[in-house]
């Protein structure tokens, strides 16, 4: 094994983790209904493909990209579309989104797909946009399109390091993958490190989970390009950048990406649904969830469709136990609670924490600040959390971005440990999008000056004109009173001239 | 199912820790120091505990009560409890009661309520409380009782109470029995005057192996409470230990420099105020510095200035100026000594 580094700070964390893995993952049945939102990972929202009251089948796109950053959706089963509407996404910002609801035929029948050929032969390129059309995301919770990290952008990748720590409480999804699955995986990280031209694959996992560490290592000696590390249990090492500084001993720069070291990280999951993408032509319409926690009464993994409602599998887990009063998307360190759980389950979903009493701290008396640094000596970007958390009540938003506010991860370590038992995360979190929000008035008001500039300007050019067009008619209406007199005058000239014609005349007349 | 509308934000955790507890826990381990000071030094210490516990807790709740704020729930945060035990052993055993008020009134009221109330108070209020009286009542706060095994008579527990509230005292004693210098004080004042130091010994029987007699064993019960709380993790070991560290550097130069006219770093270590102000004064986590490094600083601040108005200045010990003085360059300290963060090359973006 190679040697292991340290990262700052962190926490050692009760698992609570064995009570999810007693049983082997279970296929969940096809639901009544799916509900299936577009707009599921980092980037642009799909845009939707179908029609109201249409047929789909299995695996065929009913949500296109749009940009560059974004994926595809499509239909996990067959069936028909019965409404497109816009429902509150599982998501922290629970915002809604538009959500395609599919009526399952149960005949799960799939779309016609070609097989695709050897990929050892085929140009990283084309293999990229595959996994892009196969609509593949990080499923480790953060959502980003896949094919956008697998693409090198001119780096030299020495390793891909997947990541299999999973260090959140409760969650064991990977680890059931892992058990389960390994070859999954390790047909996943061929594709991926041939699409990266990566000279390593590395498979990091806690050690916490032996079993896992035993099946992967078990298929593993037939690579000389792979290694299965154990890593020390200590959260948040499964962050990526925590975990390449466990792997390396480097620090990922503070604006750059792993890439910039020569690494990409992706989790385990996603390079078994780049394996299925590839080598079954099956895009991203299953994955592999946790239902967990003290209420739900047989906490189980389960193999879900996208778009399964939440409320049909915690039904699956035996349903809420009598005290059962929250319900967490993700793990208890990091994830969002729901108000309801009529959303679906998406790309992101890797858990499903049920809570009773006991387990949050919501009822704590929040007290004043001691400065007592517990803070400072978890962050694992050393940061200084209670400087942040004063500026952010302060709301000194220069002094949160000269306090390097935007690295924080969010991770919560900070606000475990407080004694004082303040929302740290959540002020942080609070004090970002103030800054976005200034940044965001900033834009407009520039925009907003630069209109009034441009109306200022206009307003002086139409004056301009106007003046002009004014001294112009003033010039012709003077002109044309000056054609009138020299008219008149000519008139005059020619009554005179004809006066004296006649007089002459008369005179002539007379003197003749 | 339906859940609260109400919004919860991770972490969704259980508490781990609470102010309540830290406070409690320093407390206990203030309790072996507690025991043995009475052990040598009778019931008088314990008379300006119960006195300053009780004054300080009536003037937080009665400010808190002016300020509009929960009475009872900040009050069991026991910062109040602990301030008034600092206080309380800071001063000499035999102190009348409105003395010991109108420091721990100050204390809680001045130094900490109207600055904001815990967390908020610059300055350490039980230090703050204790310069107050030093200075405005100079000749109280210098009368020290002597070690039990070298008084001719004590007082009891119900003599100590009466003491602090009459003044009166008991029939067989007088008021030279309790009015003595520390071991500390009584060196500096004879070196002062020119004595060498195996002279002032062999003139005072206060004197013993490590320091005075007493003293030396109430530093090291602090100095066992502190290594309690080291090991509990309560406090962070970096001022403890630059601060001892830092007295020990200095004191030690100069005492090889010459060992008759400066005492020795063994007796520096564990005499007057030493082993409490390391582990329980300096470490006040509201007025220290907060940055890993900064608190290396600050501790090795407090033990350089704690020898330097020992040695040279006017007063009985320099732990509570020391540590004023310090909590005044916290601040700048902090500001100078931000952590590298990961990701960063420099010290800072």
């Amino acid at each position: 094994m190679s040697r292991l580094y340290k990262f700052p700070g962190g926490l050692k964390l009760a698992g609570h983790k064995t009570i999810s893995t007693r049983q082997p993952i279970s296929k969940a049945a096809i639901p009544d209904r799916l509900f299936v939102p577009l707009g599921q990972h980092i980037g642009s929202p799909a845009e939707c493909t179908v029609e109201k009251g249409q047929r789909v089948l299995k695996g065929q796109t009913i949500g296109a990209v749009t940009d560059y950053v974004a994926a595809p959706v499509h239909a996990p089963s067959s069936g028909t579309v019965v409404d497109i509407q816009k429902f509150p996404a599982a998501h922290a910002s629970s915002l809604p989104s538009d959500v395609i609801i599919i009526e399952p035929d149960g005949k799960d029948e799939w779309l016609e797909r070609e097989p695709i050929p050897d990929i050892t032969e085929m140009d990283p390129s084309e293999l990229r946009n595959l996994i892009r059309c196969a609509g593949i995301v990080g499923l480790g919770g953060a959502a980003f399109p896949t094919f956008i990290k697998l693409n090198p952008a001119g780096h030299q990748i020495s390793r891909l390091i997947l990541n299999g720590a999973e260090c959140e409480p409760y969650i064991t999804c990977d680890d059931m993958l892992m058990r389960e699955r390994p070859h999954e995986i390790i047909d996943g990280a061929k594709i991926m490190r041939h699409a990266l031209n990566a000279a390593q694959v590395i498979i990091a996992i806690e050690e916490n989970k032996p079993e896992a560490i035993a099946s992967l290592q078990a298929l593993a000696s037939e690579f000389d390009w792979l290694q299965i590390q154990a890593i020390p249990v200590i959260y948040p090492t499964g962050g990526e950048r925590q975990l390449i500084k466990v792997l390396t001993g480097k620090d990922v720069p503070s604006k750059g990406l792993p890439l910039d070291l020569g690494m990409v990280v992706s989790n385990v999951a996603t390079a078994a649904a780049v394996h299925h993408a590839i080598d079954h032509q099956q895009p991203l319409i299953s994955r592999i969830i946790t239902v967990t926690g003290s209420g739900v009464k047989s906490p189980q993994n389960f193999e879900v469709l996208i778009g399964t409602p939440i409320s049909d599998l915690i039904e699956l887990a035996g349903g809420y136990t009598e005290d059962a009063d929250r319900l967490v998307v993700g793990g208890p360190m990091m994830g969002i609670t729901l108000k309801t759980d009529a959303t679906p389950v998406v790309k992101a979903s890797n858990c499903l924490l049920v809570q009773t009493p006991p387990d949050h701290a919501g009822e704590a008396i929040i007290r004043p600040c001691i400065r007592c640094g517990e803070c400072v000596k978890v962050c694992p970007v050393k940061l200084l959390p209670q400087q942040l958390y004063w500026f952010s009540q302060a709301k000194y938003l220069d002094d949160l971005q000269s306090h390097n506010l935007f690295d924080c991860i969010e991770c919560g370590c900070c606000t475990v440990v407080c004694p004082s038992h303040i929302p740290l995360v959540q002020y942080f979190r609070f004090g970002k999008s103030e800054i976005w929000k200034k940044e965001q008035e900033t834009i407009k008001a520039d925009l907003a000056r630069e209109r009034a500039d441009a109306k200022t300007s206009r307003v002086e050019r139409i004056k301009a004109e106007k003046k002009a067009q004014h001294a112009a008619r003033a010039k012709k209406t003077a002109a044309a009173a000056d054609r009138k007199k020299e008219i008149e005058a000519a008139v005059a000239r020619t009554k005179a001239k004809k006066t004296a014609d006649i007089d002459t005349a008369i005179n002539q007349n007379t003197e003749n | 199912m339906e859940f609260s509308q109400e919004q919860h934000y991770s972490p969704q955790t259980p508490a781990q820790a609470s102010v309540s507890r830290v406070m409690l826990n320093v407390i206990l381990a203030l309790i072996p120091g507690i025991a043995v000071y009475i052990f040598y030094f009778g019931w008088g210490v314990l008379v300006n505990i119960v006195l300053a516990s009780l004054f300080a807790l009536l003037a937080e709740g009665l400010v808190l009560a002016i300020r509009k704020r929960p009475v009872l729930t900040t009050l069991l945060d026991g910062s109040a409890l602990l301030t008034a035990i600092l206080l309380a052993l800071a001063l000499p055993s035999h102190t009348a009661w409105w003395v010991t008020a109108v420091g721990i009134i100050f204390a809680i009221i001045i130094a900490k309520q109207l600055y904001g109330g815990l967390g908020l108070n610059p300055f350490n209020p039980a230090m703050t409380g204790y310069v107050v009286l030093l200075i405005s009542f100079p000749l109280e706060m210098t009368r020290w009782n002597p070690p039990l095994e070298l008084a001719e008579q004590s007082m009891t527990l119900l003599e100590a109470f009466s003491y602090s509230f009459t003044g009166s005292l008991p029939q067989r004693m007088n008021l030279d029995m309790i009015s003595l210098a520390t071991p500390l004080d009584l060196a500096r004042g004879r070196l002062d005057m020119g004595f060498s130091l195996s002279v002032i010994r062999s003139e005072y029987s206060i004197f013993s192996n490590l320091s005075g007699k007493g003293t030396e064993w109430i530093n090291i019960a602090f100095l066992a409470g502190g290594l309690w709380l080291l090991y509990r993790r309560l406090i962070d070991w970096r001022i403890p230990a630059s601060l001892l560290l830092s007295m020990l550097i200095v004191s030690a130069a100069f005492w090889l420099i010459n060992p008759e006219f400066y005492l020795s770093p063994v007796f520096h270590m564990f005499a007057g105020a030493t082993m409490l102000g390391a582990f329980f004064i300096a470490t006040d986590p509201v007025t220290a510095s907060t940055t890993p490094t900064g608190r290396l600083i600050f501790g090795a601040g407090c033990g350089l200035l704690i020898y330097i108005i020992r040695s040279w200045g006017g007063y009985p010990d320099g732990v509570a100026f020391a540590v004023l003085l310090m909590n005044l360059s916290a601040p700048l300290i902090d500001h100078f000594t931000q952590p590298r963060i990961s990701g960063y090359r420099g010290r800072k973006s």
